[in-house]
């Protein structure tokens, strides 16, 4: 009989903090400048030279550790990873060693097999490193050329602890991490720019042991769906392996997107002894209960509440609620037109819809497109009282997107009001009734979906703009009775 | 007397009666410098042309404390645009874009910079013999060693090439070169002077500090360098002190404290003799003086050696090859350029110091090491904190013998034993002073060590100060 094994997955997830300055010096951070523009002598490592922790940093750290559900330190301290690589100027990066500034947290994650809560061991600060530029690997490109605009940007790392069983959770983990990292508004979490970075530790163990298998640490998975193709192929591989009775062995492993799988970077030989000692030159953090106050009235309501809020308190399917929830701009937006509109459910139809629709072909965030919420609220209220149907409110929305008009003055420049005033339709509907008499029979003869056609030709005629509810009634009062 | 003699204060005195122009103080010290710089060899590079620059900006800083003084920096000091070398082969081509805070404050107060002073590798070394270009000579005899590793610093004061130095001192780099070139050398409460600029070799201990002709002088030159600096964030906040209202004859009812376990270590006899005389001395003027207990400093030498080369593997790992110094040409991959560049780079008592600190810090040896030496560490401080309790100082002697020959000690254990009064200094953190207090039969100097509490300085000032006076020989010149 063969054994079931169960999947075991931490994530190790570094996020670059969106503060303007650098986290030891005052150097801009802003991306896309030319090579070693945001650098001066103290993110350059140069002898002698000092660093100075810029408060911001910390609270963003903090902001992060109590979204994260963490207790924070009251006392934490810097320490040095000593490594050598041409991207690090001073040889050893600024981290956390034993004292973080987050430990202790959980959150909330939802996939389709169900709802769990994943452990956050603990979140720690430190600087990024430079960047090196060179032909394929660096023991064989004639040169390397180092760009340290990132050098001393800020870090927050989050480690969790290994409570994912597949790489659907670690997916939706990272995505949590991802919205809440967003609505604090600390982090770009732009995987592709690197500012979102996942390392995952796998291992497989017989299901039912307690102990962990060997692990191997998974890097390079530079999208969200690599993470999740990475794990796949990693847990297939040992899987795999166990099952021919061989062993996994504990190593660096790298996910090549091209070749669709992953491959071995280095043993546990080969692994790194950084020499952790505590930084000489950064006196101990000290947080007191103020200041972590100060912080959590920082925080806004985070994705998981207002996903919540929205199906229990407005009602929205569970669908509405992830889609709106999942962007921050998104649910700010949906937000800010309820204020002035009271339909959730209406609402959202037409997010989800149009809005979503045209945002995706322009690729605009929800407040790049002319569309602003109050305008939005004013349509909807414009449809609820009859003044456009519905079909015309999707030419006037796709106008409004278009233009940044307000929808009466489209309605108005456009001639494109509801008519509602039964006096001037009568002409029209009689002239209808005229010219299709086969369906006048119909109707006559009871086929009420004849009336249907009817009131599609007055529509017609009037370009969409009369009352279709009005003309219906009219109809039937001329044909039935 | 000669111009290159003269103190601080008497070159301002004689400046404000118009006796003397910052020009001819510039030019009588460049004029020394040419006299005896073949023998002594203080200076890694003169910078005659920053002094000349900083000369003209006198009109400017006429009413600042150094203007027109002519002052000598340690080379591990870092000077915009200027060679910054720290002795070592590594650095010989590098000149850094910014300047170290104790730089521009000596600007600001219009100092004329005459020179960056030789020094061991790194600040590794205790006779300058470790730098990377040449020795160093006492100038009380030039067969000897001026101390280190502000041995250029001490040398240039000593021989009258610069009117007064910044040292720096992380076991004792500036009290002892001081005691063995007969001036003033004070190394201040950590934190008290700005390390920013300050090319690192172990950043818990590492202080800058003045060495000088006397204790007036440091008392000046402290007025100038101490203070806050938000671009160090180890320095302390606060008030800062004027020094000079410590210059004080007065030492009755100053309790000192005489640390047996100091003073029963083996040691030239001649030494501890001019020490004690001194004491007694003081003790004549007023001072209540009494045997003290203190943990053994062999203690403090131990955790010393474990820390600060802990610390210095990390510091010194930047030098690589990739950014800036020497970069060894040999080289087929970049491990091969990291290596072979450090391998060029480095003297060896810097490599040894590196290996023994990358070892202290390893995995499976940082509790045995890095961790146990830092619990020495604070119980030699809570030791020092109990003594300060009752006593305002302790004295001991600043090294245990006058200057060595060079080339005398070739056993780096021998030479580590040279710092054993220094070294439970910077451990604990507090400020001390090496002042001259005789001279041993071969007419080599000697120097006494006044410790003080934390932010103790003004008490080790007046007590120096009061000491001076007492045995008059500050004005006596070594001869070139
Ligand atoms: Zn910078």
């Amino acid at each position: 009989m063969t054994t079931k094994y169960e999947t075991v997955i931490g994530l190790e997830v570094h996020v670059q903090l969106n503060t303007e300055s650098k986290i030891f010096c005052g150097c801009s951070t802003e991306f896309g400048k030319e090579p070693n523009e945001n650098t001066c002598p103290v993110c350059l490592g140069l002898p002698g030279t000092l660093p100075v922790l810029n408060k911001k940093v910390v609270d963003y750290a903090i902001m992060a550790g109590l979204a994260l559900n963490c207790d924070i330190a009251e006392y934490s301290k810097f320490d040095r990873k000593n490594y050598f690589y041409p991207d690090l100027p001073k040889a050893y990066q600024i981290s956390q060693f034993d004292l973080p500034v987050a430990e202790n947290g959980e959150i909330e994650i939802e996939t389709e097999a169900g709802i769990f809560n994943i452990g956050v061991t603990r979140v720690h600060l430190e600087e990024d490193a430079g960047k090196l530029i060179h032909e394929g690997s660096i023991d064989k490109s004639k040169g390397s050329l180092v760009d340290y605009n990132r050098t001393g940007v800020p870090l927050i790392e989050i480690v969790s602890e290994p409570d994912m069983r597949t790489p659907a959770q670690a997916k939706a983990y990272l995505t949590e991490l991802k919205m809440i990292m967003e609505y604090l508004d600390i982090s770009d979490c732009n995987m592709e720019e690197g500012s979102l970075r996942c390392d995952a530790n796998v291992s497989l163990r017989p299901v039912g042991q307690e102990e962990f298998g060997i692990k191997a640490e998974l890097k390079n998975m530079n999208s969200f769906s690599a993470v999740e193709k990475g794990l796949e192929y990693e847990v297939k591989r040992q899987q795999g392996l166990l099952d021919e009775g061989k062993k996994v062995v504990q190593e660096t492993r790298t996910w090549d997107e091209s070749l669709n799988k992953t491959i071995s970077m280095r043993g546990k030989e080969e692994a790194h002894d950084y020499r952790y000692f505590p930084e000489p030159d950064l006196v101990p953090l000290e947080i007191d209960a103020a200041w972590k106050e100060e912080m959590r009235k920082e925080i806004p309501e985070l994705p998981r509440e207002k996903y919540k809020r929205f199906i229990f308190e407005l009602g929205l399917p569970e669908y509405d609620a992830g889609v709106l929830t999942g962007d921050k701009d998104l649910s700010v937006f949906f937000e800010e037109v309820l204020s002035d509109y009271d339909d959730p459910k209406n609402l959202s139809n037409w997010m989800m819809g149009e809005f979503l629709r045209l945002l995706n072909e322009n690729s605009h965030s929800p407040f790049e497109s002319g569309v602003s919420p109050i305008n939005l609220a004013k349509m909807l209220k414009m449809i609820d009282q009859d003044i456009i149907s519905g079909k015309i409110a999707k030419e006037v929305f796709e106008k409004m997107y278009n233009s940044g008009k307000d929808p009466e003055t489209i309605v108005e420049e456009e001639g494109l009001k509801q008519i509602s005033d039964q006096d001037e339709l009568d002409n029209i509907v009689d002239a209808i009734i005229e010219d299709n008499p086969e369906a006048v029979e119909d109707v006559e003869n009871g086929k009420e979906r004849a009336i249907g056609f009817l009131v599609g030709q007055v529509m017609k005629e009037t370009r969409g703009k009369a009352n279709p509810g009005l003309v219906n009634q009219m109809l039937r009062d001329k044909l039935m009775n | 007397m000669n111009i290159y003699d003269l103190t601080i204060h008497e070159l301002k005195e004689k400046i404000a009666a118009g006796e003397l122009t910052p020009a001819e103080i510039k030019k009588a010290y460049a004029d020394r410098i040419n006299e005896v710089e073949d023998r002594v060899k203080s200076y890694v590079t003169v910078t005659d042309e920053l002094a000349e620059q900083d000369l003209a900006e006198y009109e400017n800083k006429k009413e600042a404390l150094l203007a027109g003084i002519p002052i000598a920096v340690k080379d591990n000091m870092s000077t915009d645009g200027i060679k910054t070398s720290c002795g070592s082969k590594m650095l010989e081509n590098y000149n850094p874009p910014y300047n170290a805070t104790v730089v521009e404050k000596l600007n600001a107060a219009g100092a004329v910079i005459m020179g960056k002073t030789n020094m061991d590798e790194f600040a590794m070394g205790s006779s300058t013999e470790n730098s990377a270009f040449f020795d160093t000579h006492n100038p009380w005899n030039l067969n000897h060693a001026p101390g280190g590793s502000s041995g250029g610093s001490a040398a240039a004061v000593a021989a009258g090439e610069c009117a007064a130095a910044l040292g720096s001192d992380t076991g004792g780099s500036i009290r002892q070169p001081a005691s063995y070139c007969g001036v003033v050398g004070l190394k201040p409460t950590y934190g008290m002077v700005s390390r920013y600029g300050l090319v690192a070799f172990a950043s818990s201990l590492d202080q800058i500090g003045p060495i000088t002709k006397d204790v007036e002088d440091s008392a000046i030159l402290m007025n100038v360098i101490a203070g806050h600096d938000p671009k160090d964030s180890t320095s302390i906040a606060g008030q800062k002190e004027d020094y000079t209202k410590y210059l004080k004859e007065d030492v009755s009812g100053m309790k000192i404290g005489i640390p047996e376990e100091y003073f029963n270590l083996e040691f030239d006899e001649e030494v501890k003799a001019s020490v004690l005389a001194a004491v007694e001395k003081l003790k004549e003027a007023g001072a209540e003086v009494e045997t003290v207990h203190m943990t053994d400093a062999s203690y403090a030498l131990a955790a010393y050696y474990v820390i600060a080369p802990a610390e210095a593997s990390s510091n010194l790992a930047r030098y690589d090859g990739v950014r800036y110094g020497l970069r060894s040409e040999q080289a087929a991959d970049v491990s091969e350029m990291f290596t072979n560049t450090r391998h060029e780079g480095f003297g060896d008592e810097v490599k040894r110091r590196i290996m023994i600190g990358t070892y202290a810090l390893s995995s499976g040896y940082y509790d045995a090491y890095y961790l146990k030496a830092q619990k020495v560490r604070t119980l030699i401080k809570d030791d020092f904190d109990r003594i300060f309790n009752d006593f305002d100082l302790i004295i001991t002697p600043t090294a245990p013998s006058t200057a060595i020959e060079l080339g005398s000690k070739s056993d780096p254990l021998e030479m580590y034993h040279t710092d054993i009064f220094t070294v439970p200094i910077n451990i604990a953190g507090v400020p001390a002073m090496s002042v001259p207090c005789g001279f041993d039969s071969s007419e080599m100097p000697i120097g006494l060590q006044l410790i003080g509490p934390h932010f103790g300085e003004g008490k080790i000032i007046q007590a120096a100060y009061t000491l001076e006076k007492l045995l008059n020989i500050n004005e006596k010149r070594a001869e070139l």
